[in-house]
């Protein structure tokens, strides 16, 4: 792991996160004006990520969040941000299997680890995901904004336990909020999912 | 009746790209020369702008420009201004826009901004702007004047002017001790029937205050906005429940022709209410990027969303119940202070209409008065005064029942709605009622006969409660216009200027017209989300008002294009159009069935005849909307579009009753729901998994009302404590029940063609009643009057502490 060599403060980081977001945004042009604008120390470091199973060449800040390198750098806007400071969960993604808030995750920190995102679980034949599947046939999304983290969430907890009650798909998802309140329908695609609904 | 494609499930065409990340919302979008605006917000709850000094910002490298309210055409209180100057009337009120090449430097040179503020007193609790002496939220006054002299020239409809009201002390007092105000000031007030007639004649008589505190909406997608011009068009990237329908007053925000205005909004990440029409911030969009000629986008935080993405109204009232002997309501008197935030309005009149229809007193009054504070904004929040009245409602009924001696759910029963109903001040009728069904229908499925009789006391520190409550709202209109064409390849294209919030209610309602054709659902396009798409003039997604009001409009357009199909038909193969039917995507000659063409020959067929077939020539009654989609779509196949003329009477009652048991800790206050049941009194059910997705999501939404959310200001500084989601408490997974157990009484209302009524507002009304209900059942009949009940609160009382109302104070903890 790289480790900065400036101190970098609260509103420094908080900067970092905007200035980042913006890159993909304006593409070209937002690296021209970066240069001009850039927080002292925050120099961008060409580093190789794997990203649903492809190695990403990508130019990262030290304070920059996956959430942002994958939206706004390699443009996988399945990946939403519903707080951007980790309360909600539409971020989640799969580091190693493991489901992690993308907007509290440094990117550096994801070197030499696998990242797995919404876009990277269908088959390369283009079928579904047996989560994706079944939370369609369960019509679990309602606005669906929130829906990609509710699915890594449940792609990461059958990974772990393939055959879940619904108490423990409940707790296994806690970290996952749903406004529209869709959690039932959700519950029920996790036991479809699981095989345990026919 | 036996329908093709009502009553049955479906795979709505939006939810694969939901599960798949393909499903894009407005901040997905992007824009070659986009250029980003980051907001400048108020730090003072009360005052106004001096002075604006952005020369330094102005000055760096990559910022291409500011946005005041001098930008923006005047606005005058109370309405809600997309950028505020002379009316500062809450903390995180956008003041002023900086557009830059990142949104890095737009930050940066917020902080060059220097702002002179004069500071003015503010207020966040209502009965203290009230009182004589007390601060008002606006410099001329605190209350919300409906009939005042200077109509608002801002983008909300949140009234027409700001008028002063003051109670005495002694009033004010009386009031905050759960006391009639003998002699005070409203702003609103009706009376029907004789009350102190009715009152003379009831033997039970309940009396109680209460006080009910709003929440945010906290749609999980803020309202970023993406805009661009081309060639005279603004191309906008938005959120909003709606589509169509709030064309123009995007048009009007942005000071061009409806026509000029693309609006691209195929996804929106949930509304609730506050976005069922354009918002103000969307002024600052579009008017942003026309002034410096470049796509702008403005995120919208999760801060900023909290403050400006509005809030549920709340209450501080007085009510009084009569129950005649057998148990029918006689008479009801009802005040309502409602707390309007920052430019919002009062819902207290739309609470009134809660009791008047579900337990038809034989008279009652109300008086209300809406009072501003220096809060967010408020609007309409999921059944905007009926549900917030559901709440605080249920556990006084229960207690007038208890005290009458009947049981609670055959109290209600007695009391429920029929097809004869009155509601509200005109005593007007409604379009039809199962209601007595319904609440027989939930009681079996929650077996209340047997739960009733549980013991309430399951150990040492758990207690069992068991609740009932019911919801109303409004579900309906009429008026609209549906727009079909079939096209040359035989493809149905179903035009819905229904907005796509999630309910998937923009699917469900053009199945209406796939069941007049009598076609394949699968060669049904649905086409929704964009305006280039040529979208008709649609009713507002709000209001539980979709499902009835676009299926009559998708029916009356599938008419149409029957009939041509028919005539066209006829015209080939002789005869009239009487003479033929449709079936499998064919119109074919009753006789002989070998004397025919499909749909795809006759869409060939209707661009070569012209006129009406064709959509050269269309009804003179269609709106400005729709013509001009017409418009866009003449000569492209045969056009079936018409305005939605059908009969309708009395208002469209959206209904529905829920039971909730619980398991309460006394030792910590947290309760668990161990079961719930609720049926929903929307006529036919036209989508089941649909209905069953509005029954649980409105059912959470009612849990977090009873229970968890509220907003908190510091009265000392006006500072809001909950601007996230954290704070805010929207329920998760491990607030509600493991299974929700929901269905509908699936019983026609005779004005819908389908027999279909909407039901997102009283699946929540329902759901927290019950859960009011049932925590008062759980603490031996103890009246919080209160939402949320919280568990600090319930371990206080436990402990006799005696915390109830907490004399009506709002907006704190």
């Amino acid at each position: 792991m790289e480790h900065s060599q400036v101190n970098i403060t609260r509103r420094r980081f908080i900067k970092g996160v905007i200035y980042s977001a913006a890159a993909a945004g304006s593409g070209t042009g937002w690296y021209l004006a970066s240069a001009q604008s850039r927080p002292a120390g925050a120099v961008e470091r060409l580093i190789t990520i794997n990203v649903n199973g492809r190695d990403r060449r990508v130019d990262v800040l030290p304070q920059e969040t996956l959430a942002h390198t994958l939206r706004y750098k390699l443009g996988l806007t399945g990946t939403k941000l519903g707080c951007n400071r980790g309360e909600c969960g539409a971020c989640t993604v799969l580091i190693n299997d493991v489901s992690q808030y993308a907007c509290s995750l440094l990117t550096h920190t994801v070197k030499g680890r696998n990242v797995l995102t919404v876009e990277g679980l269908r088959a390369e034949d283009g079928t579904l995901h047996p989560v994706q599947a079944a939370f369609i046939e369960e019509l679990s999304p309602a606005c669906g904004f929130c829906t990609a983290g509710q699915v890594m969430s449940t792609v990461a907890l059958l990974k772990q336990n393939p055959k879940p009650t619904r108490e423990e798909a409940r707790h296994a998802l806690s970290g996952n909020l749903c406004r529209c309140g869709a959690y039932d329908h959700y519950l029920n695609g996790v036991m479809r999912a699981s095989g345990q609904l026919s | 009746m036996t329908y093709m494609h009502i009553g049955k499930d479906f795979t709505p065409p939006d939810v694969e790209g939901k599960v798949t990340g393909a499903a894009r919302y407005a901040e997905d979008f992007k824009r070659e020369g986009l250029v980003f605006a980051r907001l400048l917000t108020s730090p003072l709850p009360s005052g106004r702008v001096v002075n604006i000094d952005a020369s330094e910002a102005l000055a760096m490298d990559g910022v291409l420009g500011i946005f005041t309210a001098d930008d923006l055409p005047p606005s005058a209180p109370p309405a809600n201004p997309a950028l505020a100057k002379e009316f500062i009337t809450y903390i995180g009120q956008p003041i002023l826009a900086v557009a830059a090449e990142s949104e890095l430097i737009a930050e940066n040179a917020i902080e060059k901004i220097r702002i002179d503020f004069e500071r003015y007193p503010f207020v966040t609790d209502p009965l203290d702007s009230l009182v004589e002496g007390g601060p008002n939220a606006y410099p001329m006054g605190n209350s919300l004047v409906n009939d005042g002299p200077e109509a608002a020239a801002g983008t909300t409809a949140s009234g027409t002017g700001v008028g002063e009201v003051k109670w005495t002390q002694d009033q004010v007092t009386a009031f905050r001790n759960g006391r009639e105000p003998v002699g005070a000031t409203f702003g609103e007030e009706w009376t029907v029937g004789d009350l102190e007639g009715e009152f003379a004649q009831c033997t039970t008589i309940v009396e109680e205050p209460f006080v009910t505190i709003g929440q945010p909406h906290h749609s999980l997608e803020s309202r970023t906005g993406m805009a661009y011009w081309e060639n005279g068009k603004c191309y906008f990237h938005g959120s909003l429940q709606s589509h169509t329908v709030g064309v123009p007053a995007l048009a009007g925000m942005l000071g061009t022709d409806p026509g000029n205005i693309v609006f691209i909004n195929e996804n929106t990440g949930g509304g609730f209410g506050s976005k069922i029409f354009p918002y103000p911030i969307m002024a600052v969009t579009g008017r942003f990027a026309q002034k410096l000629n470049r796509p702008l986008q403005l995120r919208i935080t999760r801060e900023e969303e909290f403050y400006i993405g509005s809030a549920r109204s709340g209450m501080q009232g007085w009510i009084k119940v009569g129950l005649k002997d057998g148990g029918k309501v006689g008479a009801v008197d009802l005040i309502v202070v409602n707390d309007a935030g920052s430019g919002g309005g009062g819902s207290g009149s739309a609470s009134a209409e809660h009791i008047s229809i579900m337990f038809q007193p034989s008279a009652m009054r109300y008086r209300g008065l809406a009072l501003y504070t220096n809060t967010t904004p408020r609007g309409a929040q999921r059944g905007p005064g009926q549900n917030e009245m559901a709440a605080v409602l249920a556990p006084m009924m229960d207690k007038a029942a208890n005290q009458a001696g009947l049981d609670r759910v055959a109290f209600r029963r007695t009391n429920a709605p029929r097809p004869d109903a009155k509601i509200g001040p005109r005593q007007g009728g409604i379009s039809s009622s199962y209601m007595p069904e319904a609440i027989d229908k939930a009681a079996q499925m929650f077996n209340w006969e047997e739960k009733k009789n549980l013991p309430r006391r399951i150990s040492e520190n758990k207690v069992r409660g068991i609740g009932v409550g019911q919801g109303y709202h409004s579900a309906g209109a009429s008026g609209y216009d549906g727009l079909i064409r079939i096209a040359p390849d035989g493809k149905i294209h179903l035009h819905t200027g229904v907005g796509n919030l999630g309910t998937y209610s923009y699917a469900a309602v053009v199945r209406a017209a796939a069941e007049v054709l009598q076609c394949n659902w699968d060669n049904c396009v649905v086409e929704h989300g964009h305006s280039d798409l040529h979208l008709p003039h649609s009713t507002y997604q709000g209001g539980s008002n979709t499902i009835f009001t676009e299926t009559r409009s998708s029916h009356v357009a599938a008419l149409e294009v029957v009939r041509k199909l028919k005539q066209i038909a006829a015209g080939e193969f002789g005869g009239v159009a009487d003479d033929y039917s449709i079936a499998d995507e064919r119109v074919f000659l009753t006789a002989d069935n070998s004397k025919g063409m499909s749909f795809g020959e006759a869409a060939q067929k209707a661009i070569e005849l012209g006129g009406e077939y064709s959509g050269m020539e269309y009804p003179d009654n269609i709106a400005g909307t729709t013509q001009r989609s017409v418009q866009a779509l003449q000569g492209t196949g045969l056009i079936g579009v018409a305005k939605d003329t059908l009969p309708k009477s009395g208002t469209t009652p959206g209904m529905a009753i829920a039971f909730v048991e619980i398991e309460l800790d006394t030792d910590t206050g947290k309760f668990d729901i161990l079961d719930y049941a609720g049926v929903a009194e929307c006529g036919t059910v036209i989508h089941p998994k649909g209905l069953r997705q509005a029954m649980n999501g409105g059912g959470i939404w009612g849990f977090g009302m009873a229970a968890f959310e509220r907003h908190v200001y510091d009265p000392q500084n006006g500072l809001p404590a909950n601007v996230g989601l954290y704070q805010s408490k929207p329920p998760t997974y491990l607030d509600v029940p493991v299974h929700m157990n929901t269905a509908g009484i699936d019983m026609p209302d005779p004005q819908s063609p389908v027999g279909a009524r909407g039901i997102g507002e009283p699946a929540q009304g329902c759901a927290v009643a019950a859960l009011m209900s049932a925590l008062t059942d759980a603490l031996d009949g103890h009246l919080f009057n209160r939402t949320p009940v919280t568990a600090d609160m319930i371990v206080n009382h436990i402990a006799q502490n005696g915390y109830n109302t907490g004399d009506l104070k709002t907006n704190t903890f």
